[in-house]
C-alpha cells in the first residue's frame, strides 16, 4: 500500500513522458488519472487506519523497511503517520490542480513537462514518507532537479536567474543537512556502537551536547531555507514569480511545506534541548518574517510577487507555531500548512489565469476586472479572505491555534504576530481593489473562468471551508499515538481537547 | 623472487606487447580500423588477465620492481577500462582527421602501460619509469593534431611543467634515498618501522617534494596552472585520458605511498593534504565560474574534484582508501561520460567547446542531452548519480574524523560549483537558439562507451554496495 503511494507518481511520470509521443492530451489525462488514483488510495488508507501522530515507541500507521546500503546501516524505510498522511493528501490534491491548470497554459514539450511535474510530486511524497534520514536526504535533493527544470524551461522572462538561485540556495543548505545527518549518525555510533540512519533509532540519541547543537543547526539550515525563514527567503519571490503557474502552486503549496515538515518531524523530536535553547531566536525570526513578508507584499506591483511575499508571511506563522512547541501551536502549524497550500495555491492559479488572459502581472495595468470576469473576482475575494485569516475559512483555524499556542509561550510574540494579520488584511484588500474594483480605465476585457479552472478553484474553496468549519477530523489525525511525548511538547491535555 | 610468476605478470606483459603489436601492424599496413581494433583487443586481453587474478589475490612480486596485489589489480583494471573507453571514443573522432592517425593508438597504449606500472610499482625506480612512460607519450598525444587551435602551445606547456615536476620528484626520491639508503618500498617500510626517530631534514622533506611532483600531475592547486590550457588545446579524447587515466594512476600511487609512510608521518601528510584539498576545491570551483569554454570548465571542475578526493584522507583506517577509491571510480565514470558527450559532438579542429554549441541540444538530441545532464548532475553531486555517492562517502570520512574545515569548504565549494554546471544544463534545455552543433552521428563505439558509462553512473548512484565490496577487498592489500 505504502509502496503504491510512493511509486504511483514515479510510474505516472514515466507513463506521461512516454505518452506524449503519441499525443499531448493522452499525457495530460494519464497524469490526471494517476494523481487521482493516488488521492483515492491515500483516502482509502485514511479510512482504513486510525491516523495518529507517531511518537517514539509507537508503531507507524503503515511502513515498509528494506536494507539498502548495509555497510552504513542505510535502509529503504518508508513510513506513514497522521502528519505524513495529511501532507500526502495535500500533495496529490495540488498535483491534480497543477495538471488541470496547465491544460491550456503549457503547450510546448507537454510530455517532458508532465514528467517533471510528476517527479516533483514523487519527490515530495517520498519526503513525507521517508523514515530513514539518508533516504530523506536522497529524495529531498532529488525533487529539486525536476523543479529546477519546471522553472528554467516553462518559466517567465527571468526564469534562468530564478531557477539557478533556487537550486543553489536549496542545494547548498541541503548539503549542510547531509553533513549534519552524517554527524548525527557518527554521534549515535559513538554512543551506541551502531551505524544507523533510521529515524526511529536516531530519535533517542542524546543530542544535548554542543556537538548536538551544531548538528541541529545543519538541519535547521536546510529547513529554514525551504520554509523559508527570513533572512534566507530571497530565493522565494524570484522562484515563485518566474515559475509557470503549476510550478508556483507546487512551490508554494508543497515545497515550502517540506521545510516545515522537516522541522516538525526531525528537528523537534531529535533535538529537544537544542530547540528549547534556540526557540526564542527562531520565534523572533518568525515574527520578523510575518511582518516583513506582509509589508513587502504590500509594496509589490507584480501580482505573483505579491502572493509570493504573502507566503513568507504565512510561513512565518508556521515557524512561530513550530517553535512555540506546544500542543495548540503545533497543530495550528500543520493546519496552517494545509490551508496555506490551498489558499496560496489558489491565488497563484488566479494570478496564472489573469496573466494568461492579459499578458501582464502588473497590478497597475489592471482594474475593474470584476465587470468583465465576475466569477473570477468573487473566487479571488474568497481566497484572499481565507489568506488574510477570515474566520470560517482554513487559514483562520491555523493562525488562531498558532497564536493561542504562542500566547501561552510568550504574550509579546503573540501580540506582535497578530499585527501581521492586520497587515495581511491591507495587502489582501489591495489585490482585490487594484485588480477587480475601480474603473476599468484600459477597457480590459477578459474571458471569465473556464469550466475546468472554475472547478479547480471551487474544489479548493470547498477544501478551505471544510478546514475552516470542521477541522476536527484533521486535528484527530495529529493526536499523539502514545502520550509519552517529551514534556516540552505537551502543555495541557485538557486545553488541547478544548481546542477541538 | 627468482621464479618468474607468469600469471601475475601477464596483464603487464600484455600491455607491453600491445604497443609493439600495433606498431608492427602499422608497418605492415596502415589502417585506422585495424590499429583501433588491435588496441582495443589488447586492452581487453589485459583486462581478462586482470580478471583471472581477481582483486582478492595475495601480493605477488613481479621482479623486484613491481608487485601485483589486490590494489594493483583493482587500479590497473580501472585504468585499462578507462583507456578502453578512450579508444572507443577516439575512433570516430579520429576519422575526421586526414593525416596519419594510427600512431595515436600506439602512444595511448604506451601511456596506459606507464599508468599501469605506476599502480603496481614497488620501487622508486619503477615509479619513475612508469611516470615518464606516461608523461612522454602524453607530450606527443596532446600536440597530436597540429591543426587543433592551441595544440602546440598545450603540448609545450605540458612538456615544461611535467619535466619540472619530474625534477621535484627526483629530488624527493634522492632525499629519501639519502635518509634510508634504499629505493625499495618494502625496505623503506621496514626501515621506518625500526627507526626510533626520523632524521627530520631528509625523509619528510623528501615526501613533501614527491607530493609536489604528484600535485603537478594531479593538477592540485597551487600546481594546477597547466590544466585548463592543456584540456583546451589537447584533442578531446586525449583530454579525457589526461583527466582520467593520468590523474587516476597518479592518485592511486599517492594512495599507496600514503599507506606505506602512514606509520611514520601520517599527521604531517594529513595536514598537507587537507591544505591542498581546501585550496584546490576553492580554486577549481571559483575559477570555473569565469569560464565560457566547456573544456576549460571541465578542467577546473576536475581540479575541484581532486580536491574533494583529497578530503578522503582526513578519515581513519581503511576508510581512507575505500572512500578515495570509490570516489575515484565515480569520478572516472562521470568525467569520461562528460567527455564522451563532448567528443560525440566534436571533430578534430572543430570541437564542441563553447557553451553555445550545447544550446537547445535537448530539443534536437534528447537522449544525448539527457545523458549529459546526468553527467553534469553527477559532477555537481546530485542524488541518483555516482557523483553523489562519492561525495557522500567523502563527507562521511571527513565528518567521522571531525575534520570540519575541509568538510565545510567542500560544502561551500559544491554550492559554488553548482552554478557553472547549471549554466551548461540551462543551455541544453534552452529553445534552439545559437549555433546549431554539427549534426554528427555517433559511432557505435561511442554509443557503447557512453551507454555503459551511463548505466554505471546510475547503478553506482543507487546501489553502490557491490562496488564498495570490491573496493574494500582490493584495498585490504594496502594494509600489509
Amino acid at each position: 500500500m505504502i509502496l503504491a503511494i510512493f511509486l504511483l507518481p514515479i510510474a505516472g511520470a514515466l507513463l506521461a513522458g512516454a505518452a506524449a509521443r503519441v499525443s499531448a492530451p493522452l499525457s495530460r489525462w494519464l497524469s490526471l488519472l494517476v494523481l487521482c488514483a493516488g488521492l483515492v488510495l491515500t483516502l482509502v488508507v485514511w479510512s482504513g487506519h486510525q491516523a495518529t501522530l507517531w511518537a517514539p515507541g509507537a508503531s507507524w500507521m503503515l511502513e515498509l523497511d528494506r536494507p539498502w546500503l548495509p555497510l552504513l546501516g542505510v535502509h529503504f524505510h518508508l513510513a506513514m503517520d497522521g502528519l505524513s498522511l495529511l501532507l500526502i493528501l495535500l500533495t496529490y490534491f495540488l498535483g491534480i490542480v497543477s495538471v488541470l491548470i496547465s491544460w491550456r497554459e503549457i503547450r510546448e514539450r507537454v510530455g517532458f513537462f508532465h514528467l517533471c511535474l510528476l517527479f516533483v510530486l514523487a519527490g515530495v511524497v517520498a519526503v513525507f514518507l521517508a523514515a530513514d534520514l539518508f533516504l530523506f536526504y536522497f529524495v529531498w535533493e532529488l525533487m529539486l532537479v525536476p523543479m529546477y527544470f519546471l522553472i528554467a524551461i516553462w518559466g517567465h522572462e527571468n526564469r534562468r536567474y530564478a531557477a539557478i538561485k533556487f537550486f543553489i540556495f536549496t542545494q547548498a543548505s541541503g548539503l549542510l543537512m547531509l553533513v549534519a545527518i552524517l554527524a548525527l549518525t557518527f554521534l549515535h555510533y559513538r554512543l551506541t556502537g551502531v551505524y544507523t540512519f533510521q529515524y526511529n533509532e536516531l530519535v533517542g540519541t542524546r543530542t544535548g551536547s554542543p556537538t548536538g547543537s551544531w548538528i541541529m543547526l545543519g538541519f535547521l539550515a536546510a529547513f529554514a531555507v525551504k520554509l523559508p525563514a527570513v533572512p534566507v527567503h530571497t530565493w522565494l519571490p524570484d522562484a515563485h514569480t518566474e515559475a509557470p503557474t503549476a510550478g508556483s502552486v507546487l512551490l508554494a503549496g508543497l515545497l515550502l511545506k517540506t521545510g516545515a515538515y522537516g522541522m516538525l518531524r526531525f528537528v523537534l523530536p531529535i533535538f529537544p534541548e537544542g530547540t528549547a535553547k534556540l526557540a526564542t531566536l527562531m520565534m523572533v525570526l518568525a515574527v520578523i518574517g510575518i511582518l516583513y513578508g506582509a509589508f513587502m507584499a504590500f509594496a509589490q506591483t507584480d501580482i505573483k510577487r505579491l502572493v509570493a511575499y504573502t507566503s513568507v508571511s504565512h510561513m512565518g506563522f508556521v515557524l512561530l507555531g513550530i517553535f512555540a512547541r506546544n500542543e495548540f501551536a503545533l497543530r495550528g502549524a500543520v493546519v496552517q500548512m494545509l490551508a496555506h497550500g490551498l489558499s496560496t495555491g489558489a491565488l497563484f492559479v488566479v494570478a496564472g489565469i489573469v496573466q494568461a488572459r492579459l499578458h501582464t502581472r502588473e497590478l497597475g495595468g489592471m482594474g475593474g476586472l470584476w465587470t468583465t470576469a465576475p466569477l473570477l473576482g468573487g473566487l479571488t475575494l474568497a481566497f484572499v479572505m481565507s489568506s488574510v485569516g477570515l474566520p470560517g475559512l482554513g487559514d483562520f483555524v491555523g493562525e488562531f491555534l498558532i497564536l493561542l499556542g504562542a500566547y501561552q509561550r510568550s504574550i509579546g510574540f503573540a501580540v506582535v504576530a497578530t499585527l501581521g494579520m492586520i497587515a495581511a488584511l491591507v495587502y489582501g484588500l489591495k489585490v482585490v481593489q487594484d485588480a477587480f474594483h475601480g474603473p476599468n480605465l484600459r477597457r480590459l476585457r477578459m474571458r471569465d473562468v473556464l469550466p475546468h479552472e472554475g472547478a479547480v478553484l471551487l474544489v479548493m474553496l470547498a477544501g478551505l471551508i471544510c478546514i475552516g468549519l470542521y477541522p476536527r477530523r484533521l486535528l484527530h489525525a495529529l493526536d499523539p499515538s502514545v502520550p509519552s511525548l517529551p514534556p516540552a511538547t505537551v502543555m495541557s491535555d485538557t486545553g488541547a481537547r478544548a481546542a477541538r | 623472487m627468482t621464479s618468474f610468476d607468469v600469471a601475475a605478470s601477464f596483464p603487464l606483459l600484455a600491455l607491453t606487447a600491445g604497443p609493439v603489436v600495433v606498431m608492427l601492424a602499422i608497418a605492415l599496413r596502415r589502417s585506422h580500423a585495424v590499429a583501433a581494433g588491435l588496441s582495443a583487443a589488447w586492452l581487453i586481453v589485459a583486462l581478462l588477465g586482470l580478471a583471472a587474478l581477481g582483486v582478492s589475490s595475495p601480493a605477488r612480486s613481479v621482479t623486484s620492481l613491481l608487485t601485483m596485489d589486490g590494489f594493483a589489480v583493482f587500479g590497473m583494471g580501472l585504468l585499462v577500462l578507462a583507456a578502453l573507453a578512450v579508444v572507443m571514443l577516439s575512433y570516430r573522432y579520429l576519422r575526421g582527421y586526414t593525416g596519419w592517425r594510427e600512431e595515436y593508438y600506439v602512444l595511448l597504449l604506451i601511456a596506459t602501460l606507464g599508468a599501469a606500472v605506476l599502480v603496481a610499482c614497488d620501487h622508486f625506480a619503477s615509479f619513475f619509469l612508469g611516470l615518464e612512460a606516461l608523461s612522454v607519450s602524453l607530450y606527443a598525444l596532446i600536440a597530436f593534431f597540429p591543426g587543433q587551435p592551441h595544440s602546440l602551445e598545450a603540448g609545450l606547456k605540458y612538456l615544461v611543467l611535467a619535466a619540472t615536476s619530474a625534477a621535484f620528484l627526483l629530488l624527493g626520491i634522492a632525499l629519501i634515498y639519502a635518509d634510508i639508503g634504499t629505493l625499495q618500498f618494502e625496505t623503506i617500510v621496514a626501515a621506518l618501522a625500526n627507526r626510533i626517530e626520523l632524521r627530520p631534514l631528509l625523509f619528510a622533506p623528501g615526501m613533501v617534494l614527491i607530493l609536489v611532483g604528484i600535485g603537478f600531475k594531479l593538477a592540485l592547486a597551487p600546481f594546477h596552472m597547466w590544466t585548463p590550457d592543456i584540456y583546451q588545446g589537447a584533442p578531446a579524447p586525449v583530454a579525457a585520458f589526461v583527466a582520467s587515466v593520468s590523474k587516476g594512476a597518479t592518485f592511486l600511487l599517492l594512495l599507496r605511498l600514503y599507506h606505506l609512510t602512514a606509520p611514520a608521518i601520517e599527521g604531517t601528510m594529513q595536514a598537507l593534504l587537507a591544505g591542498l584539498a581546501v585550496v584546490s576545491m576553492l580554486t577549481g570551483n571559483l575559477l570555473a565560474l569565469l569560464q565560457q569554454n566547456v573544456k576549460r570548465i571541465l578542467a577546473y571542475s576536475s581540479i575541484g574534484h581532486l580536491g574533494y578526493l583529497l578530503v578522503a584522507f582526513q578519515g581513519t583506517g581503511p576508510m581512507i582508501a575505500n572512500t578515495a577509491s570509490f570516489y575515484l571510480v565515480a569520478y572516472f565514470v562521470t568525467m569520461l561520460g562528460a567527455f564522451a558527450v563532448l567528443i560525440i559532438l566534436s571533430a578534430p579542429g572543430r570541437e564542441a567547446e563553447r557553451i553555445d554549441d550545447y544550446r537547445g541540444l535537448f530539443w534536437r538530441r534528447p537522449l544525448l542531452a539527457g545523458v549529459f545532464t546526468l553527467m553534469l548532475l553527477s559532477l555537481a553531486g546530485i542524488p541518483l548519480t555516482a557523483g553523489f555517492m562519492g561525495k557522500l562517502w567523502v563527507l562521511a570520512a571527513g565528518t567521522s574524523a571531525g575534520a570540519w574545515t575541509p568538510v565545510i569548504v567542500l560544502v561551500a565549494a559544491s554550492a559554488v560549483g553548482l552554478y557553472y554546471y547549471l549554466r551548461v544544463v540551462v543551455a541544453l534545455y534552452e529553445p534552439g537558439r545559437g549555433a546549431p552543433a554539427p549534426a554528427m552521428r555517433a559511432g557505435w563505439g561511442e554509443n557503447l562507451a557512453l551507454g555503459s558509462l551511463t548505466v554505471l553512473l546510475v547503478w553506482f548512484g543507487i546501489y553502490p554496495s557491490r562496488l564498495l565490496k570490491v573496493v574494500a577487498l582490493a584495498m585490504a592489500s594496502l594494509w600489509r
